[in-house]
């Protein structure tokens, strides 16, 4: 949980600066583009869907539809801990068939919560495009899978875990970085 | 994260009795999730227990229940393979514990039973690597339906604590109601069972204290939230403990006359098959309090909750 040793790769200031420049990117994309939609991945990209979606209705003037998908079903990797993932409903109140998806999420790093995102979205419908807009690339992927819209990029060893913290659920803003437990 | 799992401590689903508060939260949470999958326009499907091996093995007639199970497993994407008593080395001779061993050769992850032997179950999952779910042992329990009842309920009034219900007519020889009574009482509801002396076993008060017994419906009928009307098994002797149909729709059967002493939201339930015309009238299975094809349709993402839990009690997925 929230350590407040942890270090801290972004404040809450430096964390709003990188999802506003996500923000211009996605607008510079897709601006034009009226079948636009986001959809987050649970459980951090859907806090940080929305606030894109907050933001590029300042810069476009329009509403972006925002979905949030649970990928838990669609995973493909068991480890040794004990218990079964939670899953959550996926919500998409949209058809997705047709549109420009842009799937957020809080880190990328090995690319098979992407993976698992991307069959889970196709099981919703046939969109014309999806594309990746990740906060945090940590490097480190096992699978060929690249954000199209980054914040930060950094290499972290894989014994290191990069949290994303979000006000909506852990009642602060920033990216911290944790030994991985 | 933690609060990311859970760890469901049981390996098999053999009833409701060995569940805390938590895991009957936990399996009706989940399958709110499983609703979304069962509710999507097109690929009803998700990849969840690819590669898991599911046995259903039936040695009592079944319709709903098994095919209920049989969409849920689908829907998970299980290997399925259903053994049917009728065809199998049963008819031959054949013991329990052989057919179990013989199963156990083919290592399936999880087997879904039922057996008119209340405890067959139990047995088995002494034989057996394999999680097994009870899907109805005699008159014993029957976990999954209960659970879909609670389900229908919680979407029904938002909550099963301090709701109200009554639970009708042949008491002594339903598994149903069993199953109901530890999950209604773990989890708060008030629960009143009605029928005719013969088939309402007081014995049962000593097991459930807190739950009212009494023998006129029309007396309990109005302060109910919800009446669970069960089936007349006729098959397992309910004829014998009642005077007479005729005198048995005179004081239990739910008709229209009978449901305007009933509050106006009220929810009816039957776990079916409905004996129309005996216990219920079509008019009120029919009508607009009735929940009954409701719980048919939240038995799938129900037993769909309970098959992931099961087989996938010790396996975490990570980032």
């Amino acid at each position: 949980m929230s350590d407040s040793h942890a270090p801290c790769l972004l404040d809450a200031q430096q964390m709003e600066a990188f999802l506003q420049r996500l923000c211009r990117e996605i607008a510079a994309a897709f601006g034009n583009d009226k079948s636009l939609v986001l959809v987050g991945i649970r459980s951090r990209g859907l806090p940080l869907a929305e606030r894109l979606a907050n933001m590029l209705k300042a810069t476009l003037g329009k509403e972006i539809p925002v979905g949030v998908l649970d990928i838990t079903l669609y995973r493909d990797d068991l480890t040794e801990k004990a218990g079964s993932p939670i899953v959550r409903p996926t919500e998409i109140p949209f058809p997705l068939t047709g549109r420009t998806v842009v799937l957020v999420d809080d880190v990328v790093f090995t690319g098979r919560t992407v993976r698992a995102g991307m069959d889970a979205l196709l099981d919703h419908g046939r969109p014309r495009r999806v594309w990746l807009a990740a906060l945090v690339d940590r490097g480190g992927r096992e699978l060929p899978i690249q954000p199209d819209f980054v914040g930060l990029k950094l290499e972290i060893p894989g014994t290191q875990r990069v949290s994303v913290k979000v006000v909506e659920v852990d009642q602060v803003d920033g990216v911290f970085l944790e030994a991985r437990g | 994260m933690t609060s990311d799992r859970y760890v469901f401590p049981h390996r098999h689903l053999l009833g409701i009795e060995p569940l805390s508060q938590q895991d009957i939260t936990m399996l009706l949470d989940q399958a709110r999730a499983f609703e979304e999958v069962c509710e999507r326009p097109e690929i009803k499907i998700v990849p969840a227990l690819r590669k898991r091996l599911i046995v259903n093995l039936f040695f009592e007639n079944s319709t709903r229940t098994r095919n209920s199970f049989e969409i849920a497993e689908k829907r998970l994407s299980a290997e399925i393979i259903n053994f049917d008593a009728d065809t199998s080395s049963l008819s031959k001779g054949e013991t329990l514990v052989d057919t179990a061993m013989n199963l156990e050769a083919m290592h399936p992850d999880l087997i879904v039973m039922r057996h008119s032997a209340p405890g067959a179950h139990a047995l088995l999952s002494r034989h057996m690597k394999a999680s097994i779910v009870n899907a109805g042992d005699g008159a014993h329990e029957h976990p999954t339906q209960a659970l879909l009842d609670a389900y229908t309920l919680r979407k029904r009034f938002g909550k099963l604590d301090g709701i109200k219900i009554a639970i009708v007519g042949d008491i002594r020889h339903s598994r149903v109601v069993r199953s109901n009574l530890w999950l209604l009482t773990k989890m708060g509801a008030k629960v009143t069972l009605v029928g005719p002396p013969t088939l309402l076993p007081l014995e049962m008060k000593a097991t459930w204290p807190m739950v009212d017994f009494s023998y006129t419906l029309d007396d309990v009928l109005p302060e109910q939230d919800a009446i669970m009307m069960l089936r007349a098994q006729f098959e397992r002797g309910t004829g014998a403990f009642i005077p007479g149909q005729g005198e048995y729709i005179k004081h239990y059967q739910l008709n229209a006359a009978r449901m305007k002493r009933a509050r106006k939201d009220v929810a009816v339930m039957h776990p079916g098959p409905m004996n129309r015309g005996f216990e219920i009238t079509s008019e009120v299975a029919d009508g607009p309090n009735n929940v009954i094809l409701d719980q048919v349709t939240n038995g799938v993402p129900v037993r769909m909750s309970v098959l992931y839990l099961l087989c996938n009690p010790h396996g975490e997925q990570v980032p």
